[in-house]
């Protein structure tokens, strides 16, 4: 269902040193999808996302959230207007319970500017949040020290503490890295739930046959720069893309020249 | 005219007295707060071993160096190496350090100790004449602290380019992991650093301190116009202590001709709060903000 | 051939066990273990003056001011991850609006300590915002510099009463109202803060220390709470200073002196960082001490410093740390 467009990327590019790590990269997020971002290691993926959160300050470019300009803003000022991410590397604060992890995007201005937030029970919200995402309330798992949890259970709090802000947007970050398949058959059900309740979602994945279970297109990215966009199997049907991922015929040709 | 020669005396002594802060950082990002306590432990130790010792000056100097550097090397041998890679206490433990020694100098009353306290310790300038130059009459213990300076930055230069443990400080400077990687001990590094730190510290003490009186509020003293340089320039950016030295020398120089001598600190103050607020990492700082850090 | 080896194992007494966590106190022994300690600090400081005499009463009014600069220090420096070595910034703050504000306009104390504490803080405050926003090490330095630099200006500018400062300034009506005013400020505080760290904000600035990224992902701007935890610990520092300008009569320079810098940071590291309770402790241990090295001269700075890094390298959980161990867990050896 293509809807208005909710978030632009405009030639963004960074450089660190003398690698360019993000070369004039474009596109657009429609409301309500779900957008896939792949490529090989190294291609400038997590970079992408750290440019669009503000983790970064690109050097030339520009990101629009509904038509407003937020390039070269603070991070807790883009995730105040609903831009959220999760993290690769995770670091929940570990003698915790499992809950306090999202007391404090409860405790944003994002969720406290509005009078139930403000007054409504932050644990109890924390505690739901977290049984809506999975874990069984009965079973006392939101209760648990964070780092008791199995690697599944973590994802999902990333998961959850980007909900807790209320956000439009999250942008996923190799959220099924290191998942068994069972575990990720489970986390797919409540993707999609997230779709129908309205949050568009941008996900950058390895994991490709999971990940086109549930995009609606997908973009190629290599060596910072964009390959290839589209739907999953018309991309994937291109050469320049296969190239990317399994390395040119020239490259086999040398190298069975020795 | 007055105002060049002066402003680059004053420049050059802020880079000598700064340049011993900004290795150690540079190199194992130790705050060293106890350099302005080494400085003046050169001082009051060169100044005994004249007068109490009738030892030769050029001798006690380089006595006092070596004991400045073996002292450096002993503080982080005994304190600053247990505390690798805990921020906070590194940083309160040179604290106290550096008071321990400063303060040390001005004991009173412990078994017939007096302290050094009082204007009598004056170190001796090297040569008591003056010089006209272009057209400023100037003393010669001045002009050798430009040319002392250069030739320390110089020898500095020159060391951690061309020398083995120059170049392995460097590279621990840049990214200590992969240099650690290579098989350069990063606590070897450090000592070397700070002992190196120390003995910087004595040198200026020596260029300097003939041109006053030797006392221990010149430690404090010492510590804060090293902190500056630092500040303004950057912390552990080389080039950047240089660039703060001249242009901290030539405001202070400048607003003692325009405003008189009591703006000094206040011109100071300012710099820094100005640096802070505009360019917080310095003039030519490398250190990212909070911001970068992914 | 078995080698056998002995692991001492540390396990939480079973009272502890039973009072903590979302279970009723069912009986008074459990309630008296939670209580005790709290009581016989409350009930120890608030008879302290009725036993002292008054060359110690004036130790103990002190020893307050200390109190109050070490919980500041513990709270930014465990809860915040910012090293504060310059508590005497604080006091010189508090001390001169204080003084000020009642030699020009005459305002009683009543007025002017209040003003002074929040306009203390609020100008601390605002000296320090440029660098919150930048790595630890920064905080530190400017922190460091700051006491020393405003002498200097004191003196070069000669304002506020230069090097001699102004005297003849109100005091308080009576001994007791001194010591008292101090102690229970001490007290306030102390449970405030205590409460303040278990709160929200506690928890987001402990997110902070651990992990900002996460922090700043999650909406927070990490420079708003840095700056309102450093706005609190001043406040306390600012409040002491002002308690001082009269306490004594008059304000100098050698307010802004190291003492008040150092000594809480020995108190804090010896009682333990991040008790709260321990740097409160520590603080009324050091003054008397330093009181009775008073007639070595700076021999008193040297001793703080040499029982800091003894502290920090032997033992640097502190002692607060310590008693709360032996208070809470039992020991025994195990044979593995």
């Amino acid at each position: 269902m293509a809807g208005s467009v909710l978030l632009e990327v405009k030639e963004i590019s960074k450089a660190f040193g003398g690698v360019q790590a993000v070369c004039r990269v474009s596109f657009e997020l429609f409301e309500g999808e779900i957008f896939g971002i792949i490529g090989p290691n190294g291609s400038g993926k997590t970079t992408l996302v750290n440019l669009i959160t503000g983790f970064v300050r690109p050097d030339s470019g520009e990101v629009l959230f509904r038509d407003k300009k937020i390039t070269r803003l603070p991070p807790h000022k883009i995730a105040d207007l609903g831009v959220t991410r999760t993290f690769q590397v995770m670091r929940p604060y570990h003698s915790l319970p499992a809950y306090k992890n999202l007391i404090i995007p409860l405790n944003s201005p994002r969720i406290v500017r509005t009078r139930e937030g403000r007054l409504g029970d932050k644990d109890a919200v924390a505690i739901d949040l977290l049984e809506e995402i999975g874990f069984e309330r009965d079973a006392y798992v939101p209760y648990k020290a964070a780092s008791s949890l199995p690697l599944g259970y973590l994802k999902r709090l990333e998961l959850a503490r980007c909900l807790a802000l209320k956000p439009e947007v999250i942008i996923c970050d190799e959220i099924f890295s290191g998942l068994s398949m069972a575990e990720i058959a489970t986390l797919i059900p409540i993707l999609e739930k997230l779709q129908m309740d309205g949050i568009s979602l941008i996900m950058i994945e390895h994991r490709l046959r999971e990940l086109f279970r549930l995009v609606n297109r997908v973009m190629v990215l290599n060596f910072g720069q964009k390959l290839a966009e589209g739907p999953p199997d018309e991309v994937m049907a291109r050469p320049e893309v296969r190239d990317a991922y399994l390395g040119t015929e020239e490259v086999a040709c040398s190298r069975s020249e020795i | 005219m007055d105002i060049l020669v002066y402003g680059t005396v004053n420049s050059v002594q802020f880079a000598l007295i700064a340049v011993g802060f900004t290795l150690v950082y540079g190199v194992s990002r130790l705050p060293n707060f106890a350099h302005g306590a080494l400085y003046v432990f050169v001082g009051f130790t060169t100044w005994s071993l004249v007068n109490s010792f009738k030892v030769v000056y050029p001798l006690a100097i380089l006595i006092s160096l070596c004991a400045s550097a073996i002292l450096g090397a002993v503080i982080y041998r005994l304190v600053l190496i247990r505390l690798r890679g805990l921020p906070t206490s590194e940083i309160i433990a040179s604290f106290a350090l550096g008071l321990i020694i400063l303060e040390g100098f001005r004991l009173q009353g412990i078994g017939g100790f007096k302290g050094f306290i009082g204007p009598f310790y004056v170190l001796p300038s090297f040569v008591d004449a003056k010089l006209r130059v272009a057209g400023v009459l100037i003393d010669f213990q001045r002009l050798f602290v430009i040319f002392g300076g250069l030739a320390v930055v110089i020898a500095l230069w020159l060391f951690t380019r061309y020398t083995k443990v120059g170049l392995s400080l460097r590279a621990i400077a840049q990214d200590e992991q992969a240099a650690m990687m290579l098989g350069i001990d990063s606590d070897r590094a450090a000592v070397v650093a700070l002992s190196i730190g120390s003995a910087l510290a004595g040198l200026a003490a020596v260029i300097i301190l003939p041109l006053g009186n030797v006392t221990a509020e010149a430690g404090y003293k010492v510590l804060i116009d090293a902190l500056a340089v630092c500040i303004i320039g950057g912390l552990g950016s080389w080039a950047g202590t240089l660039l703060a030295s001249f242009v901290l020398g030539f405001a202070m120089i400048l607003s003692d001709a325009l405003f008189g001598a009591l703006w000094k600190s206040v011109v100071l103050v300012g710099a820094i709060i100005l640096i802070l607020i505009f360019r917080p990492s310095g003039l030519l700082g490398k250190q990212k903000e909070l911001e970068e850090r992914v | 051939m078995e080698v056998k080896e002995r692991r001492k194992e540390r396990l939480d007494r079973g009272i502890k066990v039973r009072t903590e966590g979302l279970y009723a106190l069912s009986s008074w022994r459990e309630m008296g273990y939670l209580l005790a300690p709290r009581l016989f600090l409350i009930g120890g400081l608030l008879l302290l003056p009725l036993l002292l005499d008054m060359y110690w009463q004036r130790v103990l009014c002190i020893a307050g001011i200390y109190a109050l600069l070490a919980l500041g220090f513990d709270f930014l420096a465990q809860y915040v991850g910012l090293v504060c070595l310059g508590g005497a910034f604080f006091v010189g703050c508090g001390t001169y609006i204080a003084g000020l504000l009642h030699v020009y306009l005459d305002l009683s104390p009543l007025f002017t300590i209040p003003i002074a504490t929040v306009g203390g803080a609020t100008v601390s405050t605002l000296v320090l915002l440029p660098c919150l926003r930048l790595r630890g090490i920064y905080f530190a330095i400017t922190s460091f510099m700051f006491p020393m630099l405003s002498v200097y200006i004191i003196i070069a500018l000669n304002v506020f009463g230069g090097t001699e400062g102004k005297s003849g300034l109100a005091t308080f009506p009576s001994v007791w109202v001194d010591q008292y005013i101090i102690l229970l400020a001490v007290l306030i505080c102390l449970f405030s803060m205590r409460r303040l760290v278990n709160e929200d904000f506690g928890l987001i600035l402990r997110g902070i220390k651990d992990n900002d990224q996460a922090v700043r992902a999650s909406g927070i701007s990490i420079t708003l709470y840095k700056t309102k935890a450093v706005f609190i610990s001043a406040l306390m520092g600012c409040f002491g200073g002002a308690y001082l300008c009269h306490l004594y009569g008059w304000i100098g320079i050698s307010q802004f002196a190291m003492d008040f810098s150092i000594l809480p940071i020995s108190a804090a590291v010896m009682g333990g960082v991040g008790t709260l309770a321990g740097p409160v402790i520590g603080a009324l241990l050091l003054t008397p001490l330093s009181e009775l090295l008073r007639g070595f001269g700076q021999l008193r700075v040297v001793v703080y410093c040499l029982v800091l890094i003894g502290f920090i390298v032997y033992k640097p959980e502190g002692f607060m740390n310590f008693l709360q161990r032996k208070y809470h867990q039992f020991e025994r050896w195990e044979e593995v």
